[in-house]
């Protein structure tokens, strides 16, 4: 592989083949077509945009391009011959790297180690750490940044360890890099940064694959701009033409057919009062939020918007370092999950497989595990095993789990059934308040429908639900009101006919909301 | 590779493995080599024998088994046996030279300073592995030196003497119908800890806190107060075993115990507890010690060197673990 792979320099040369190009290109997941089907293509010297919303497909088309994954079926071409890209190494072969959001640095190594890691500089047998430094101060001067290779990583701002990053890529012959959301944790001053570097790189003939959620930045940096929608291309414009009304209406103008039921919602008292919060690390910086009793209200924002925290340190399960949460009209001063559980409130988390569930433990004991301390699982002291496995097989009847075996270890169940567990975990005691965190991530289509129809259901029982998502038609079809939350702060509250997706979206970003 | 031999390979003993472990098949070749090597090994005699012999490593590794539930493990059960044998040994002997009448109150004072002297390492470990996460690793060997340098300290390296015979007479050598007392501790241990992590809250939340320990704290389960019962259960049980065995050897001994991290790590994943938590059962670990004690016995009737028996042992932990890992894969591949 890597012995064809040497062929291939930086560009494919005086033709005009594009540098990267995909046909058909198709990727399944167990019970979801993450990519369909589709066409793509990126010149060299060129930086095309990558659009959509989470969900739409973008990781997981550049993932296949930098060898993270296999296609399940379509092609790839590079520089017009048709190539496998079965590793990252061999990704790297034909020129193509990758940066992702989760960088793969090596903190406690210093920037010229973290360049050369796998690719080594070696004099007999050992390494020649003097020309590592060499090579590496070569490529940061000629990306015009002054950083010092021996600087260890964890020392660096999350911008420069980018720069660090994109360094590492152009080590070896660079034809294309790839940049996943690189502009979402940086500053404005530092994002321009970045794109005079992209520019600069461009002009040495590399083609650049940009995902952004920031419309602006499409004119600022792209030559053309590809919409996914629901792992399919909906449209390929040039960036210069294109409106942001059009990139929202290419993005999101989806027929949401019977996905979502009708919520009878019938705000009554107040419930949760978060007021000012503040954690510990940053992540929160003065975020409030009501909810009441039969509403639902919806918590949008970016990835590191603070949603998700904001959520948990109600819960108890997140440090706060300053503000006040009252429930049902008691102020707690100091939440604590459990405490929280016994008052009535409950917390679904999102990342199922590091927070949610014991993997390895059957699916009963994950229903039945935040109400074993009391009836009618146990008399606090002795487990009621009869009486735990009835309950655990009506909410499993109630929700159609599939496989119905309450004893098959929870990792052989799918995304979606181990989501129903959860759901069926918030059943097992009697609570007022749910707070769902991106409850249908990863989770098929039909078991999307079942989860809303079970949020709807809890509603209109009264209950008081926050619902935490990344997924705006979910906010835009379920909620009463909505919060939207941008760096640890409430940026907008809509209500009503307000609740649009272009009202939530300016509210997105940085800089474009007063 | 393994998969496809496994594959390949009758699928009885292929599906079979993948349920149960390792541990039948190394019990059936064990006992059949052994039966081989040894006419006097499949004898009643042997045989009771054998679980006397076992009951020390089985009531260890039922302790040791806690700690590995919830992800971590205790390699200080060692010394928690050596300074529980001291310490019970020294208040018994001077409780019983002041009042040579009260045998018995002597020694139910020294069995229970002997037990709490080691239940105390393991409250040292709980505080250290759930309020200051610390890593089990680091803390119980700190902690190992720590037993046993105050174990060494307290009895100048030489043995306790001068116990009541009625304590060895009972717990050592004593029988109930037959059946050793020791034997019938054991037992009631075992059965105890079945109980308490089948039909328990607290048993359940040893297996979440190994299982997933950010869902059982979302779950609203105090997962540092669960890590700390656990590592004093662990040291509890440890320090029972020390006073049985004390029983046994009629002196309080420092250099007792040395092995015990080892075998019942050993006995814990032969007998397919998991080494990231979460997954294990009693009454396989029992079976698990068992195993251990037979092989050592077996060794002995087969006139095996004990430094090479030392070597036996240490191969089979390797060997537990790896076919630990080659189930696993077997476990993911499709079609299983």
């Amino acid at each position: 592989m890597s012995s064809v792979n040497q062929a291939v320099g930086a560009s494919c040369g005086s033709d005009s083949r594009p540098a990267v190009q995909t046909i058909g290109l198709t990727r399944d997941f167990p019970g979801i077509r993450a990519l369909d089907s589709v066409d793509f293509s990126l010149d060299a010297g060129e930086v095309h945009v990558l659009f959509g919303e989470n969900g739409a497909g973008k990781s997981t088309l550049i993932s296949m391009l930098a060898g993270a994954i296999k296609p399940t079926s379509g092609r790839i071409l590079v520089c017009g011959k048709q190539v496998e890209i079965d590793s990252v190494h061999a990704a790297r072969g034909l020129g193509i790297s990758a940066v992702f959001q989760e960088f793969s640095l090596i903190p406690q190594m210093t920037i010229a180690q973290n360049m050369f890691l796998g690719a080594e500089e070696v004099r007999r047998g050992m390494l020649n750490s003097g020309l590592e430094v060499r090579k590496a101060q070569e490529v940061l001067d000629s990306l015009e940044f002054r950083l010092e290779p021996g600087t260890r990583v964890d020392r660096l701002s999350r911008a420069e360890q980018q720069i660090v990053e994109i360094a590492k890529a152009l080590r070896s012959e660079l034809s294309v890099l790839i940049l996943d959301e690189p502009t979402a944790s940086l500053t404005s001053q530092e994002a321009g940064r970045l794109f005079r570097l992209i520019r600069r790189i461009k002009r040495q003939g590399v083609g650049v694959i940009h995902i952004t959620h920031r419309i602006a930045e499409i004119r600022e940096i792209g030559d053309r701009v590809t919409v996914l929608r629901d792992g399919r291309r909906v449209d390929t414009v040039p960036a210069a033409s294109a409106s942001n009304d059009e990139l929202v209406r290419l993005m999101t103008g989806r027929v949401f057919g019977e996905l979502f039921p009708k919520v009878n919602s019938n705000p009554g008292d107040v419930l949760l009062e978060a007021a000012e919060l503040h954690s510990a690390d940053g992540a929160l910086n003065g975020a409030s939020a009501t909810v009441r009793q039969g509403e639902i209200v919806g918590l949008a924002g970016l990835v590191g918007s603070g949603k998700s925290r904001f959520g948990k340190a109600c819960f108890g399960a997140h440090r706060l370092s300053s503000g006040t949460i009252r429930f049902k009209g008691e102020v707690i001063t100091r939440p604590t999950p459990a405490g929280m559980l016994d008052r009535g409130f409950m917390y679904l988390p999102s990342d199922r497989r590091n927070e949610g569930l014991m993997m390895t433990r059957p699916a009963k004991e994950n229903i039945s595990l935040a109400a074993l301390s009391g009836l009618p699982f146990s008399n606090g002291w002795v487990v009621n095993g009869r009486r735990e496995r009835a309950v655990a097989e009506g909410l499993a009847d109630r929700l159609n789990l599939s496989p119905r075996r309450l004893d098959l270890t929870t990792e052989h169940f799918s995304g979606g059934n181990q989501q129903k567990l959860m759901l069926a975990r918030s059943l097992t005691r009697q609570f007022d308040l749910f707070v769902f965190d991106e409850p249908t991530v990863g989770v098929d289509v039909g078991t999307r429908a079942a989860i809303y129809e079970f949020i709807s259901n809890l509603c209109g029982e009264g209950a008081a639900i926050l619902l935490i998502s990344s997924d705006l038609p979910e906010i835009l079809m379920l909620s009463d009101r909505v919060h939207v939350l941008f760096a640890g702060t409430v940026r907008a509250e809509l209500a009503g006919p307000d609740i649009t997706e272009e009202n939530i979206l300016a509210s997105f970003f940085e800089g474009e909301a007063a | 590779m393994t998969q496809r031999l496994l594959n390949d390979a009758s699928a009885i003993p292929g599906k079979l493995f993948a349920r149960l472990g390792i541990l039948p098949f190394l019990l059936a070749i064990a006992v059949v080599v052994f039966a081989l090597m040894s006419e006097n090994f499949l004898t009643g005699r042997n045989i009771m024998n054998v679980l006397r012999q076992s009951v020390y490593l089985t009531i260890v590794s039922l302790g040791q088994m806690l700690a590995l539930l919830t992800g971590g493990f205790d390699l200080s059960v060692g010394t928690i046996l050596a300074l529980s044998s001291v310490v019970g040994a020294l208040t018994m002997a001077s409780v019983h030279a002041a009042a040579p009448d009260a045998v018995w109150l002597a020694i139910s004072v020294g069995c229970l300073a002997g037990i709490g002297a080691g239940t105390l390492i393991g409250v040292v470990n709980g505080i250290g592995v759930s309020v200051f996460s610390v890593s089990p690793f680091m803390m119980s060997l700190g902690m190992a030196s720590v037993g046993f340098g105050l174990a060494l300290y307290l009895t100048g390296g030489v043995p306790v003497y001068g116990m009541p015979v009625e304590f060895g007479d009972l717990f050592g050598f004593g029988t109930f119908l037959g059946v050793p007392v020791p034997i019938f501790a054991a037992i009631i241990v075992a059965a105890a800890l079945c109980f308490l992590l089948y039909r328990t809250p607290f048993g359940r939340y040893v297996y979440a806190v190994g299982g997933n320990i950010k869902a059982a704290g979302l779950s609203g389960i105090r997962t540092r107060s669960v890590l700390f019962r656990t590592y004093v259960l662990c040291a509890a049980l440890a320090a029972f075993a020390g006073m049985l065995l004390t029983a046994r050897l009629d002196t309080g001994e420092a250099n007792i115990g040395a092995t015990m991290p080892l075998q019942s790590i050993a006995a814990c994943v032969i007998a397919g507890v998991s080494l990231r938590g979460g997954v294990g059962r009693p009454e396989n670990v029992v079976l698990g010690a068992l195993f251990i004690g037979l092989v050592q016995n077996g060794m002995n009737l087969a006139r095996i060197e004990s430094y090479l028996q030392i070597v036996v042992l240490g191969a089979l932990l390797i060997l537990a673990v790896v076919s630990d890992q080659i189930r696993l894969r077997y476990l993911g591949s499709p079609g299983n």
